[in-house]
């Protein structure tokens, strides 16, 4: 049986290797592209299955050693991410066949669907390659290549709608994702000239403070902030994802922007952990509660679905970093748990929420918030599906945004810093107030709608709802994926016992 | 699983199955989709039945599925989540019934039905929860469920309505979830029917303790209604009558109610609460709320706003009842759980009934119309009278034991409030039933067309008949083996020791 090595580089090789032939041959998107979609959901499956029976490992690709080599690290938090990379890639993927195959419009907008669909399958698949690759690889230089690639082919993405808003967006994301690239870049090579190595694993026994060192991790941050899109950092990223074709916005929202993320969560939850002071986690803690406040501020004052939900991953992400502080200040794991809860229970959700804000818009034409009343009947599985993520979004239980929400919160009242758990619970109220927005109009009953003739496929409803109920019940399932996390042993729970004093 | 773990697991599935099948039947089915309600219904009221001899035979059911060390969700049948369970089970049997003939030419029913079936499961679900977070869990769903009822209309009143009372009851779930977790942290996981629990807890923590009791009243406060929470209630009266006997009999003020009571007598303890010296702003919460509740009621003119004003002073007896800290007087609060749900929802299917019939929604429009509809309006008097606490209905037998309670705590005023309460509701109550009986028809009313040999449709009838009927039967009868009565005593009976 093949073990979880052979996975990984699967995960790698697969989707890399049909973006290629996709590229070259356009004719055959159609088949290749969902087809290394199931082939990577495989590979996922493969390596979750291998990893519970074997454990986490270091495998260097080849037998090349580190400064020539590769090298994979795979823990728990790797296959979590990889296996919620290939659940919401699928869904997406699956939706994009319907999306792709509407034929709506005069004949030049059709054609103009033809040319996207041969664009999107390469470059989607090439995301989704560098996208495994980063939450596989063991070393920060590598992660920098990974880094890139995503960067870029979601910036192409972005570009694909053609519209002129997109390609402003898009140009702007360009901008952006490189100077955060080059941040990165040198916060790298300093470290590298500090310590020598760049294995994150080697780094974090390494690890001293030093002026250097400073530095160094001040340009990684910053590089990785601009590219999480953390308030104040984020103005890039609502027209950027509320402008790109539907498939893409949820790509982006529910997955590109959780690289950065993760890679900031190893920063300052391992690596940097055992210098860090813990005042210095105060700075994105507040920068945190500063994007929950912001973000939904500003989503509840936008007219249009797609820009509310992109600022309402404003506002998410900060509820993200509002955990660094918290697993700093924890003494077991549970806001590792409670962290990564989040960001799998937001992919999902936030995907969905996309994919069916994108359906509504194809259905009625539009996607003013105001009007949308009635809509339901048209699109009752769409809607539905909406409402179900934005409750998970809220953090109801059982979704598994409550699962983070209740640890946070129980870490941050035992561990006396109240303040954050209280930011917490109002980012909640306030996620629920722009959810109802939109949900309001989405419940009631109002006939007739208005609406296109066109016939949403009903793989795009569903694939919607089966992410947002997924999202849902996640809470009633969380011992598998933290059984998943504590197999994995070393990565969260030792490195949480080193930082303690 | 456990075979008595899977029961309690059936009787929630009992009507979420139905809830999410009906979701997916075109809305043009409504045989099957009637079916569904009514066969889950009485399926639901026979696993209830199966558990309660259960319980009568001594056994405990019990399920747990862990979710993660320290959250663990849990069913729990304990006899007072049987008690809860078998009135939200035998009121949501009727209320289905009415709701079909209710709504029989109205658009939308897949959605109204769908919801009010999850509705039901969510509200068991509060019943029949064995720790604070699985209460949790199924107190802030019912949130969900029912906002979609309440809005059913879609008009903008009941948007306006619907956003009231999604902000109140939203609210009151962010402060409970922050009192759950930090009561976790304090105490650990709080289990229910293990009381006195936080006799465990050391004494360092009273400061936080008491904070955290007050946390909770205001948390589930919204729900049951107390003043100054209850905002929400009179407003909601914009949704279909069916969604009124629910929110104020079936579901959401009772599972207020019932949280209250899960608080002060599982997880505080009598003794400890009254120790610390909570139970007293308790009571003089709960006594405004008697006497504020009337007052208001007395004021209104719309027949379902008076009733939605007389169920805020009603919920407060039950609160009241719990933080006498008496034996007695709790047997009457718990009692009147039960009975303020048959007559409360006698009242507002009556009231449905006149509406839906003859198109009347004030009280001034009412003089003379039981000579129009006799039996209508016969259910809606014993329910009246009960509330007003004549005997030997229903709420004579709360009000008598709250009243022997009070004395035998030593607590006149309590006595006092419930007097003036008994006058308050016998001002606004009497005088739509003269008005009702004695007096000539002075105006026309819009009647509604609705033909039918008896003088309204049969379902409509059926429902408030019953519930009338049980009115006084748990009253004649309240010394049987089988009544709430008999029920309550025993719960009490655990509480307070032999």
């Amino acid at each position: 049986m093949p073990d979880t090595a052979f996975w990984a580089v699967c995960l790698v090789v697969v989707p890399l290797f049909f973006a290629i032939i996709c590229f070259v041959r356009s004719s055959l998107v159609a088949v290749l592209g969902p087809m290394a979609a199931w082939l990577n959901a495989f590979a996922a499956l493969g390596m979750t299955f291998s990893f519970v029976h074997s454990g986490p490992i270091r495998y260097a690709i080849g037998g090349w050693q580190a400064p020539l080599g590769i090298n994979f690290s795979i823990d728990g938090l790797s296959v979590l991410l990889i296996a919620m990379t290939a659940v919401t890639g699928l869904a997406v993927s699956m939706y994009a066949i319907g999306y792709f195959s509407l034929r709506i419009g005069s004949a030049r907008e059709i054609s103009r669907h033809e040319h996207q669909r041969a664009y999107f399958w390469p470059l989607w698949l090439l995301l989704w390659a560098a996208l495994n690759g980063l939450f596989l690889s063991a070393d920060l230089f590598n992660i920098y290549v990974t880094l890139e690639i995503t960067g870029l082919s979601a910036v192409v993405l972005t570009a694909l709608s053609g519209k002129a808003a997109a390609r402003l967006a898009a140009m702007r994301y360009l901008l952006v994702s490189l100077l955060g690239s080059c941040s990165y870049l040198f916060g790298v090579a300093l470290l590298y000239r500090t310590y020598g190595t760049l294995d994150m694993t080697v780094l974090s026994r390494l690890i001293s403070p030093a002026p250097l060192m400073w530095v160094s991790l001040a340009l990684l941050t910053t590089g990785l902030l601009l590219k999480t899109a953390l308030f104040p950092l984020h103005f890039w990223l609502p027209p950027a994802h509320a402008n790109a074709l539907a498939p893409v916005s949820a790509i982006l929202s529910g997955l590109v922007v959780k690289a950065s993320l993760y890679l900031m969560l190893r920063l300052w939850g391992d690596v940097f952990a055992p210098v860090l002071p813990l005042s210095a986690y105060v700075l994105p803690g507040a920068l945190g509660c500063g994007a929950v406040l912001w973000g939904a501020g500003q989503a509840l004052l936008q007219k249009r679905l797609k820009m509310l939900v992109a600022y309402s991953t404003v506002a998410q992400l900060g509820y993200m970093f509002i955990a660094l502080p918290l697993i700093r200040l924890d003494a077991g794991s549970s806001a590792w748990e409670a962290v990564i809860f989040l960001i799998m229970s937001h992919a999902c959700a936030k995907s969905a929420m996309f994919m069916a804000a994108g359906s509504i818009f194809l259905k009625a034409g539009h996607d003013r918030i105001d009007d949308l009343d009635g809509i339901k009947e048209v699109l009752p599985v769409t809607s539905f599906a909406f409402v179900v993520a934005g409750v998970s979004l809220m953090g109801f239980p059982p979704s598994g945004g409550f699962i983070g929400k209740w640890l946070l919160l129980g870490v941050s009242l035992s561990s006396g810093q109240w303040w954050w758990g209280i930011m917490l619970v109002i980012g909640s109220l306030l996620a629920a107030c722009y959810v109802y927005r939109v949900a309001c109009h989405l419940l009631v009953f109002k006939a007739p709608f208005y609406s296109r003739r066109e016939f949403i496929p009903p793989v795009m409803e569903w694939s919607a709802l089966l992410l947002a109920v997924l999202a849902m019940i996640l809470g009633l399932f969380a011992g598998y994926p933290l059984g998943l996390l504590e197999a994995g042993g070393p990565f969260p729970a030792q490195a949480c016992l080193e930082v303690m004093p | 699983m456990n075979w008595g773990g899977l029961l309690l697991v059936m009787i929630l599935l009992s009507s979420l199955v139905p809830g999410l099948i009906i979701f997916a039947l075109p809305e043009r089915s409504n045989r099957p989709r009637t079916f569904l309600n009514l066969g889950g219904a009485v399926l639901k009221l026979l696993l209830i039945l199966l558990m309660i001899i259960g319980i009568y035979q001594g056994r405990h059911f019990e399920v747990r599925w862990q979710l993660l060390p320290g959250i663990e969700l849990a069913l729990n049948s304990d006899p007072l989540a049987a008690l809860f369970s078998t009135l939200s089970t035998v009121l949501w049997l009727l209320t289905t019934l009415y709701a079909v003939g209710y709504l029989e030419q109205s658009p939308n029913r897949r959605q109204f039905f769908g919801y009010f079936s999850i509705c039901v499961t969510v509200t068991v679900g509060i019943a029949l929860a064995g720790n604070l977070i699985t209460f949790l869990l199924f107190y802030e769903l019912l949130t969900l469920t029912t906002y979609p009822l309440v809005i059913h209309r879609g008009t903008k009143e009941a948007l306006a309505a619907g956003r009231v009372y999604l902000v109140y009851t939203m609210s009151g779930g962010a402060v409970l979830l922050v009192a759950v977790a930090w009561l976790q942290v304090l105490a650990g996981p709080v289990e229910f029917g293990r009381a006195p629990f936080l006799a465990s807890v050391a004494a360092e923590h009273e400061g936080q303790l008491i904070v955290l009791f007050f946390m909770f009243i205001a948390g589930m406060g919204v729900k049951a209604a107390l003043v100054p929470l209850h905002g929400w209630l009179p407003r909601a009266m914009v949704a279909p009558a069916p969604v009124s006997a629910l929110l104020h009999a079936v579901a959401v003020v009772k599972a207020g109610v019932f949280g209250i009571i899960r608080i002060v007598h599982d997880v505080y303890g009598i003794q400890y609460a009254a120790g610390l010296n909570l139970l007293l702003p308790l009571s003089i919460l709960a006594s405004l709320s008697i006497v504020y509740g009337s007052l208001c009621a007395l004021r209104e003119d719309d027949l379902k706003k008076r009733l939605a004003y007389s169920t805020v002073s009603q919920l407060a007896y039950i609160v009241l009842g719990v933080s006498v800290a008496g034996p007695m007087a709790a047997i009457g609060g718990l009692v009147h759980l039960v009975h303020q749900g048959l007559m409360k929802i006698t009242l507002f299917f009556c009231a449905g009934n006149l509406a839906e019939t003859l198109g009347v929604h004030r009280i001034s429009e009412m003089n003379g119309i039981a000579r129009r509809m006799p039996l209508t309006m016969a259910a809606f008097s014993i329910g009246a009278l009960g509330m007003i606490g004549f005997p030997p209905m229903a709420g004579f037998i709360s009000k008598w034991y709250l009243g022997m309670g009070a004395l035998a705590a030593g607590k006149m005023w309590v006595v006092a409030i419930l007097a003036v309460s008994t006058l308050l509701n016998a001002a606004y109550l009497l005088p739509i039933l003269i008005g009702a009986w004695f007096k000539p028809q002075d105006c026309t009313w819009p009647e509604q067309g609705v033909t039918a040999r008896l003088e309204t449709r049969w379902m409509l009838l059926v429902p408030p008949l019953v519930t009338a009927f049980l009115v006084v039967a748990v009253g004649l009868l309240a010394n049987a083996q089988i009544s709430p009565l008999a029920w309550v005593k025993l719960i009490v009976g655990m509480e307070y020791g032999p």
